[in-house]
């Protein structure tokens, strides 16, 4: 698993004149968007779209749990739909996973936009955590973390939050770092503009572009974060449907029903799919202005 | 001359570049032709086409340039035409480039020598041995010292004068026919511009090469080359000898570079710098008549526009051509008029900003670097103090340390009786802060790319003057009308800005408080040489109505010498020379001096051109040394003994003029005298 | 340099000595547990005290970490409740089967990943660049699991070329090597993912460079210009990345374990966790600290070493 990913890539500093105004995309940009979108619609119509609860157990089907006319996914080992544990799975994550990432977002932006202004003493005792928070395993950290305080939605929020921030924490520093050399910063400071405002309104508009394509990104590996947890066992309590969890309950049948593990698979591959996808288009447009 | 004909024939070249918004037109039916040994010149500003011919030169326009029509021809074979092995042979070793930016030119992993090694490896079948025994040799042309020591550095540790140098060396190596320089001294300081085109002059008479100078600074160009072509908008407009076009320009746009380039010899009094007014549009490179007809002064309507114009002989100058159906009823050119003296000496006023024994340094690495020592200047109300220093003088550091973004460490620097020497920018009061503003160099970074015009002016009245809101918005359009930009640019983003306006609004910016003191930090560097003249005569014209006092910031003597009342003069950290200005400059005195006046390239024909020994610093090293004169490595009337362990004395020849070097004013070198005009020293 | 590389031992050290309390004192900080799950949950309070009070685990935290500390000094990292054994003994066990795992996917990933980087970066914009980055984006977004998932059921329901787990035993019909396939493969698959993409971006960043125009223009093959001036630009950034997956590769790859059922490092950690056999939490902990630090200082200091810039002052 993990967020290897999390080791920050270097991002450009996006050019200047980056107004929304004209919202185009790249071809990989829209289908992500797309994906995206699909996921989202569905997850927010589950409770009105016609499908059998995802808890309720269909015994009788579990003579055959193939996909059929009633089950169009088939059921797993416990007679539960496998269709409307996806679509209901997918809410857990559009979920869980936004809220984690706009956590370590506003935390690890305000840090980076601290340290990289203030320099000095904050700047080293900060950066000195933060590394040592990335170069820890993340599993292990979750691993400790959860298995002491127990999983529920709050705690793996909680973890990836703490997880996350460094890598956004690092990058908002090195741009706040390049970007408070620019001249408009000093004319600001001249002024006698407060720190906060420079930080908030000269420096964090300008980087903007970058900080957007990481969290798309982010948004991406804390899915397959969330996944991978639900996959160990240590993630959401069930009876939740959560596509990790759903693919660990159905892993050992899969050499005769290989359709349980491999339906939630696709449905969590496809969701990352269009996280990357959109992170590309969007980077490309912040890079070529 | 075994070969008849030119060695390079370019033939109605058309070079266009292909984008997702359509193809634009970069080089328009450019013909022009450079003999054996011959140095030809090609100037423009940004946006003529000039780099794009060097490219197409060199095949390398990249994926999106598209060579529409036309031949190159280089020694018989059009260069167009070839590709693979036959191009390969002949780039690196028939025609060699020199590019603008020497550090990111070379491959900082890569040791000097075997860069240079690459070239006969490739090209002469040479073995290793060969190779370098050539490749030392090419250093040592190229006069740098201690050849063999240099193979094994790295090109970061080289000054950028030294590194220009090696990738001259490394162009020459292989003997070409044609070396082809690319703005192959912007960025550099002024002394080590000087310096590399002498060398490369030196060089290319002794090989015979030939050389196609590519440049926007009229000055250089008129340093090395025998022969010069115009560009404007991608098409030429004038070419001929050199002497011929400079002395007598027969097309307005090539008058109107020659005006607006600011002269040693000419101080305030003289003739005001011309800007040319308009910019390059992109309707003009697409007009059918002249290109230049929007922003040319003799145009007539209908004769210049409604059909091609061709280039045609100004008469009694042989193969002096110029794009022009004016031209013959154009005015006789006349160079400005040198130093007019000036009339009665202005009163003098008061002295708002005094400087004592200001000192900074720098900590880095461990080891210590003095960034300013000892800075004594004054600034008087109402005028304009320039303190000029090439890299590493400290005049950057100076204005951080006005401007508070800094704080010195030692001395004094008094506003009105009040010391700011240690006063950092956050802790100065509203008062202050109004009274001394601030101008940046770098027009791409001066304003927040996220912030409108209107905002960026609005914040500034807001916050220095306590206007609100309504107020605010009037504010913005008197700034707006103060430096000639329209009002309804309070709604334009900066990147729908040129570098000209940018820095306009930048001026507008500092100007929102009514200061007292403007600082500006080399204001027009950054532009092209027509815009420069029109900011920097707006700064004049702004410091004349507003009674502002300016200390202006600089690398340009010639600019310092038209903007400037009183001169500072920065070496390494001290000031080598101080008082007004056509004191300092009409005879300059100080060796320093001397050596920066002889070294600014003045494109006038007419104007002496006096030759001084110009050394180069050896290693970039910022700070001067603690003891002695810190011009002493590069001094040519130094005292051995004296000039290297003692402080030179002040020496005073005049009121208010102060020159520290150990020579009394009687032993001071009149080289220039006369070529700068003024009277000797008593 | 050499003071730099002391600095950051002395960092090291530091680290491992903060986040090894932080992990102690997290674990042991309710004493009562250790003493239940020993007796069963049957057992009275009071036996639980006195057992509790038996093994010293009333003392102060600090006290007790001072003396973990000493004891894993002397290599005794204490007695894991799961598995009857000496921590250190089955530690070092599932370790070396998951190094010999990582370096075998080490080796298969870093030079595929510098090729296909470079050929991508080459031609910025081209077919190859557009394919590459199109497949290294969908590979590493697919999860470990999903992976697995996917080739288990081509490889080995569907085709029966591969075993479907990993246990490293020769008592079944698979041969150790065959049991080593799917492993590597989902994690090369998963990692490489990220890395061609990181190399991709470093090599364009470099051809944009005037340096290698310049090459180009003394005459030389574009081939020769990679080889010789473009790729050792190119892979400095990414070195200190390339040597940052060998912790992933040890440390993180419990989900490649857990489907493989292999008998590695992260499945031990996640049982000694799930089971709270403290001692070999802790230990885990700790070792894991350690390699992500070697990693990164040995990263730093090849950075520092390969870039001149860097290694030699003005």
């Amino acid at each position: 698993m993990t967020d290897i990913a999390d080791i920050a890539t270097p991002a450009p500093i996006a050019p200047s004149g980056q107004g929304a105004r004209s919202f185009r995309l790249s071809t990989a940009g829209y289908l992500g968007l797309a994906i995206i979108l699909a996921w989202a619609i569905v997850a927010l119509l589950a409770p009105v779209l016609a499908l059998p609860a995802p808890n309720a157990s269909d015994l009788a089907a579990l003579a055959d749990p193939r996909p059929s006319a009633n089950h169009w996914l088939g059921v797993d080992l416990s007679g539960r739909d496998i269709l409307s544990r996806t679509i209901w799975g997918a809410r857990t994550v559009l979920t869980v996973a936004p809220i984690a990432v706009a956590g370590a977002t506003v935390v690890g932006a305000v840090l980076g936009l601290c340290a990289g202004y203030y320099r000095g003493v904050p700047d080293s005792v900060l950066s000195r955590v933060s590394d040592i928070i990335l170069s820890f395993p993340v599993i292990i950290l979750y691993m400790i973390i959860l298995t002491k305080f127990g999983a529920s939605a709050f705690n793996i929020v909680a973890v990836i939050t703490v997880t996350k921030a460094p890598i956004i924490y690092r990058l908002v520093r090195a741009m706040t770092l390049e970007l408070r050399e620019r001249e408009y910063v000093a004319a600001a400071q001249m002024r006698g503009e407060s720190a906060l405002y420079i930080m908030l309104v000269e420096i964090l508009p300008n980087a903007r572009g970058p900080i957007v394509v990481d969290v798309c990104l982010r948004l991406g590996y804390t899915t397959i974060a969330i996944g991978a947890l639900g996959f160990l066992g240590i993630g959401l309590p069930p009876p939740t449907p959560d596509w990790g969890g759903m693919v660990r309950e159905t892993y050992g049948m899969i050499s005769i029903y290989p359709h349980m593990a491999i339906v939630p698979c696709i449905a969590i591959s496809s969701l990352v799919v269009g996280f990357n996808l959109l992170a590309v288009g969007l980077r490309r447009r912040v890079q070529h202005g | 001359m075994a070969e008849p004909g030119p060695l390079l024939a370019c033939e109605r070249l058309t070079v266009d570049y292909g984008s997702e918004g359509g193809r634009q037109r970069a080089v328009d039916d450019l013909s022009f032709h450079i003999g054996r040994g011959e140095a030809f010149g090609l100037v423009g500003e940004s946006g003529c086409g000039k780099s794009t011919v060097a490219l197409a030169i060199m095949r390398h326009l990249g994926p999106n340039g598209i060579v529409a029509n036309g031949a190159i021809r280089f020694e018989g074979t059009d260069l167009l035409g070839l590709g693979g092995e036959a191009l390969r042979r002949v780039r690196g070793a028939r025609i060699a480039m020199v590019y603008q930016d020497p550090l990111s030119s070379l491959n900082p992993v890569m040791t000097i020598g075997r860069q240079l090694m690459e070239v006969p490896l490739l090209h002469r079948t040479a073995d290793r041995a060969t190779a370098r025994r050539l490749a030392v040799q090419a250093l040592a042309d190229v006069e740098l010292p201690d050849p063999e020591a240099l193979m094994s550095r790295y090109p970061h540790q080289l000054s950028g004068g030294q590194q220009q140098r090696c990738v001259i060396a490394m162009a020459m190596i292989a003997e070409p026919a044609l070396l082809v320089l690319d703005e192959p001294t912007t960025g550099l300081d002024v002394t080590v511009e000087a310096a590399v085109l002498d060398l490369v002059d030196r060089l290319r008479r002794r090989r015979g090469t030939a050389v196609l100078f590519i440049s926007h600074n009229l000055g250089a160009v008129g340093r090395l080359c025998d022969r010069v072509g115009v560009l404007y908008a991608g098409r030429l407009v004038e070419q001929g000898a050199l002497a011929q076009v400079f002395r007598n320009p027969r097309h307005p746009y090539t008058r109107g570079l020659l005006n607006c380039v600011p002269s040693a010899g000419a101080n305030r009094q003289g003739r005001p710098l011309t800007p040319i007014g308009g910019s390059l549009t992109e309707a003009a490179r697409l007009a059918v008549g002249c290109a230049f007809a929007d922003r040319c002064g003799h145009v007539v309507e209908g004769l210049c526009t409604s059909r091609p114009i061709a280039l045609a002989s100004v008469a009694d100058e042989a193969s002096h051509v110029a794009r022009c159906v004016r031209s013959e009823s154009l005015p006789t050119f006349a160079w400005r008029q040198a130093s007019v003296p000036q009339p009665a000496a202005r009163a003098a006023t008061e002295t708002i900003l005094e400087a004592r024994g200001l000192s900074k340094r720098y900590d880095l690495d461990g080891s210590s670097i003095a960034a300013l020592g000892g800075i004594e200047v004054e600034l008087e109300r109402g005028r304009t103090l320039a303190i000029v220093g090439e890299s590493g003088s400290g005049k950057s550091t100076f204005a951080r340390i006005l401007s508070g973004l800094t704080g010195a460490d030692d001395g004094e620097l008094s506003f009105h009786g009040q010391d700011i020497a240690r006063l950092p920018i956050a802790k100065r009061s509203r008062d202050l802060r109004q009274r001394l503003q601030m101008i940046f160099q770098n027009p791409d970074s001066t304003l927040n790319p996220s912030h409108t015009v209107g905002y960026a002016l609005r914040r500034a009245a807001g916050r220095l003057c306590g206007l609100r809101r309504q107020e605010a918005d009037a504010e913005v359009s008197r700034l707006l009308k103060l430096v000639q930009l329209p009002t309804h640019y309070a709604q334009r983003m900066p990147d729908q800005l040129s570098g000209g306006q940018r820095q306009r609004i930048s001026i507008a910016r500092a100007l929102a408080a009514a200061p007292e003191v403007v600082v500006a930090d080399e204001p027009v560097s950054a532009l092209d040489v027509s815009v420069q003249a029109a900011v920097a005569n707006l700064l004049k014209d702004l410091q004349e109505r507003q009674q502002l006092s300016l200390v202006f910031i600089s690398h340009d003597i010639a600019l310092v010498r038209y903007m400037a009342d009183y001169v500072a003069l920065f070496y390494r950290g001290r000031v080598v020379e101080f008082g007004p200005a056509d004191a300092v400059f009409a005879p300059p005195y100080h060796p320093y001096t001397q050596m920066l006046l002889a070294a600014v390239p003045d494109p006038d024909p007419d104007s002496p051109r006096p030759r001084l020994a110009l050394r180069e610093p050896s290693a970039v090293q910022p700070g001067g040394t603690e003891r002695g004169c810190p011009f002493t490595n590069r001094c040519p009337y130094r005292i051995e003994g004296k000039c290297d362990r003692e402080k030179p004395p002040i020496v005073i020849p005049s009121a208010g003029h102060r020159i520290a070097c150990h020579l009394s004013p009687e032993n001071l070198p009149h080289d220039l005298v006369g070529a700068f005009g003024g009277a000797a020293l008593s | 340099m050499a003071r730099y590389a002391v600095r950051q031992l002395g960092y090291m050290a530091l680290t491992l000595l903060v986040v090894s309390c932080a992990v102690f004192v997290l674990n042991e900080f309710a004493p009562g547990d250790v003493a239940r799950k020993l007796l069963g949950a049957y057992a009275t309070q009071e036996q639980v005290e006195h057992l509790t009070q038996q093994l010293g685990l009333d003392r102060p935290v600090l006290v007790r970490y001072l003396e973990y500390m000493g004891d894993v000094l002397r290599g005794n990292f204490g007695q894991s409740l799961t598995f009857k054994v000496p921590v250190a003994q089955i530690l070092l066990e599932r370790l070396s089967n998951t190094l010999l795992l990582a370096a075998i996917a080490f080796a298969v990933i870093v030079p595929l990943a510098v090729l296909f980087g470079v050929l991508a970066g080459m031609r910025e914009g081209s077919v190859e660049d557009h394919s590459i980055l199109i497949a290294a984006n969908f590979l590493s977004s697919l999860p470990e699991f999903a992976t697995g998932v996917f080739l288990v059921s081509i490889f080995t329901v569907w085709l029966g070329w591969l075993p479907g787990t990993s246990p490293l035993s020769t008592g079944g019909n698979w041969s150790i090597a065959s049991q080593l396939v799917m492993p590597v493969l989902v994690m090369a698959l998963y990692d490489m993912g990220y890395l061609i993409a990181m190399i991709r971006v470093s090599m364009i960043g470099v051809m944009r460079q005037p340096f290698i125009r310049t090459a180009i223009l003394k005459g030389m093959k574009r081939r020769d210009v990679i080889v010789k001036h473009a790729l050792r630009n190119a892979l400095i950034a990414p070195f200190t990345a390339i040597l940052l997956q060998i912790n992933y590769l040890i440390a993180g790859v419990v989900v490649v374990e857990t489907v493989f059922a292999y008998p590695g490092f992260g499945r031990l950690m996640l049982q000694a966790a799930m089971s709270k056999d403290i001692a070999l939490v802790e230990a885990g902990a700790l070792v894991a600290v350690l390699i992500a630090m070697t990693t990164q200082l040995v990263g730093d200091l090849g950075y520092m070493l390969l870039d001149p810039r860097i290694r030699i002052r003005k």
